[in-house]
């Protein structure tokens, strides 16, 4: 569905170049779901946003569907179907959640759809619908909005970056349902980012990430028994190759 | 007797498709073209300069009043005083505006001074909107010079706009509030081209209790011009807020002036001023929703000046 072959990242500081992703080779299959996580700074959303085509790779390519998509453009890739819901979302002064949502839809929805798709990250939407997306909203709802963003889309491949970070208990308990139901219907191909242990729980397979580079593809169970060893002894095995040490045990 | 092009220019400044229902006074050309006045609501000549005294009796709700001006005959130079008188405890939406067609090599103005009055307990809502086309050399100015006074328990609510096609414009207006009067102003300000537009707004708040907001949201583009000059003055217990706002792009310049002087201990006044180009981060948020680059710069400029 979607391969990464010997990918790239690296950013001009100064008068030298930084790597940020090294080498990377992913494959990732069709209605699959997969969970990337993996240290601050390891390199995650930059390679979220290489995928979307946010940012440009020094090397390598990207393949979607037999294509090599490396040349396209953000709005090209987002008309094959493909989306990313951002770490750290933009306010929009003057902008409805009405307005973001239907533009989301790729038209105009009726009250009745726009507050079917917030229900599904846990907004009530009366309340909602007619705010605008500016300062006013706090970080947990700005971020529940932008995941809406992306569920709007009947997406093949959708990224989300982070949901968890902001969100409440609740809200947080209603978008693992949503992410589980968007897995069991079997359309997309999921991909997301996360430092929660019950996010990564759902996937099917679990990369780690570190210094820019892929340390680890497995099957869940086979990373997660590892991770939790990790913590229970409080040694920092997994952290040399991965470094989730900050994933929260289960309770 | 309104040509297509009247209908288009009333449409632009005034939203209005036929002649409006309730009180009204359409100007063209630097004279009166029609007017209608109710039984609430009069409408007369002033007798010693052109233009006209509204006076809307006490009491009077749920009733508008619109007094726009065009002109389409390039060269033309119009000047109008208007004053208005808003009876106690009254509620009404006064729509001005004006739209301005020049197809000719000289240059068009119009300069409008109005006056405003609203008395105790009475609500306003002023709409001023500015338009202007037409091809021709001659640039299309407009300078309005407005003064309001709102006196006890009272509330303006002023909105100006200018959207498209005014070359130059110089607005000034003056707002004197007293005991628990209240203010909001919204100003939405697009320039592209070489367009000039300079905004002046003085804010006395000198009753207990008042309050005043005002909102400014500008886009500057190509090399147009624009400079704010926004004031408050705190002379009593009161509240007062400045929020401008602006989006540069191109070669233009915006000048953002803030001042806020207070003159007693309980005066609250804050001002919050900003310029900066679009966030690429909106930009990039809209182009994964499937946007291009030009429509996702669009839509967040069209939201902005919403
Ligand atoms: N444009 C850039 N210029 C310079 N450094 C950058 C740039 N983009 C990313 N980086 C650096 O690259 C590294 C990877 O950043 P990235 O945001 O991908 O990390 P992450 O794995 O998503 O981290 P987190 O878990 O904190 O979200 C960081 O050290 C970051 O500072
Ligand atoms: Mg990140």
């Amino acid at each position: 569905m979607l391969q990464i072959k010997d990918l790239s990242f690296s950013v001009e500081e100064g008068n030298r170049s930084v790597d940020i992703l090294k080498n990377i080779n992913l494959l990732f299959e069709a209605n699959k779901f997969y969970a990337i996580t993996g240290p601050n700074g390891g390199g995650k959303s930059s390679l979220a946003k290489v995928i979307m085509g946010i940012v440009k790779p020094t090397r390598g390519s990207i393949w979607l569907k037999g294509e090599d998509i490396t040349a396209l453009g953000i709005t090209e890739r987002a008309k094959r179907k493909m989306g990313y819901a951002f770490q750290q979302p933009p306010r929009f002064k003057g902008f409805k959640i009405r307005d973001l949502l239907n533009l989301s839809f790729g038209e105009e929805k009726n009250e009745d759809e726009i507050c079917d798709l917030l229900l599904e990250v846990g907004l009530c939407a009366q309340d909602y619908i007619n705010r605008d997306v500016d300062a006013s909203l706090s970080g947990g709802e700005l971020k529940r909005i932008e995941i809406a963003t992306v569920l709007a889309r009947n997406l093949t491949l959708a990224i989300f970056d982070e949901p968890e970070a902001g969100i409440d208990l609740w809200s947080f308990q209603k978008l693992v349902e949503t992410f589980q139901t968007m897995h069991k219907d079997k359309e997309t191909t999921i991909i997301i980012i996360s430092h929660q242990e019950k996010i990564l729980r759902l996937a099917d397979e679990v990369i780690i990430i570190a210094d820019g580079m892929v340390k680890e593809q497995a099957k869940r169970d086979d990373i997660m028994s590892r991770i939790v060893k990790d913590l229970e002894c409080g040694c920092n095995k997994t952290c040399d190759v991965g470094g989730v040490a900050y994933v929260e045990p289960t309770g | 007797m309104l040509s297509q092009l009247d209908k288009k220019l009333l449409e632009m400044v005034a939203d209005l498709h036929e002649i409006p229902q309730g009180a009204y006074n359409i100007r063209k050309n630097g004279a009166g073209l029609s007017r209608n006045t109710t039984g609430n609501i009069d409408i007369v000549n002033k007798t010693d300069k052109s233009g006209i005294d509204i006076i809307v009796k006490p009491g009077t709700v749920d009733e508008s009043i619109h007094i726009p001006v065009i002109l389409s005959q390039a060269g033309l130079q119009d000047l109008v005083y208007n004053s208005f008188d808003i009876g106690e405890g009254s509620d009404v939406v006064i729509v001005a505006g004006c739209g301005i067609h020049n197809g000719g090599k000289e240059n068009s103005q119009h300069d409008g001074l109005h006056d405003f009055i609203v008395r105790k307990g009475a609500k306003m809502r002023y709409v001023e909107k500015h338009y202007g086309e037409g091809d021709g050399k001659g640039k299309k100015i407009l300078n309005p010079k407005t003064i309001i006074t709102v006196e006890e328990d009272g509330v303006a609510e002023i909105e100006l706009v200018q959207i498209k096609g005014v070359d130059q414009t110089i607005r000034d207006t003056e707002v004197y509030l007293h005991d628990n009067a209240r203010l909001i102003v919204t100003e939405r300000l697009l320039t592209y081209a070489n367009q000039e537009a300079e905004s002046k707004i003085t804010v006395e708040l000198l009753g207990k209790d008042s309050t005043a907001q005002i909102i400014s949201r500008s886009v500057a583009q190509d090399q147009s011009k624009q400079i704010f000059y926004l004031n408050m003055l705190g002379k009593n217990q009161c509240r007062g807020h400045i929020q401008c706002d602006s989006i540069i792009m191109d070669q233009a310049v915006v000048r953002a002036v803030p001042e806020i002087s207070a003159y007693h201990t309980d005066a609250q006044l804050i001002h919050e001023a900003a310029i900066g180009k679009i966030a690429s981060e909106q930009i990039l948020k809209l182009m994964s929703l499937g946007l291009s680059e030009e429509e996702a710069e669009e839509k967040i400029l069209e939201g902005f000046l919403k």
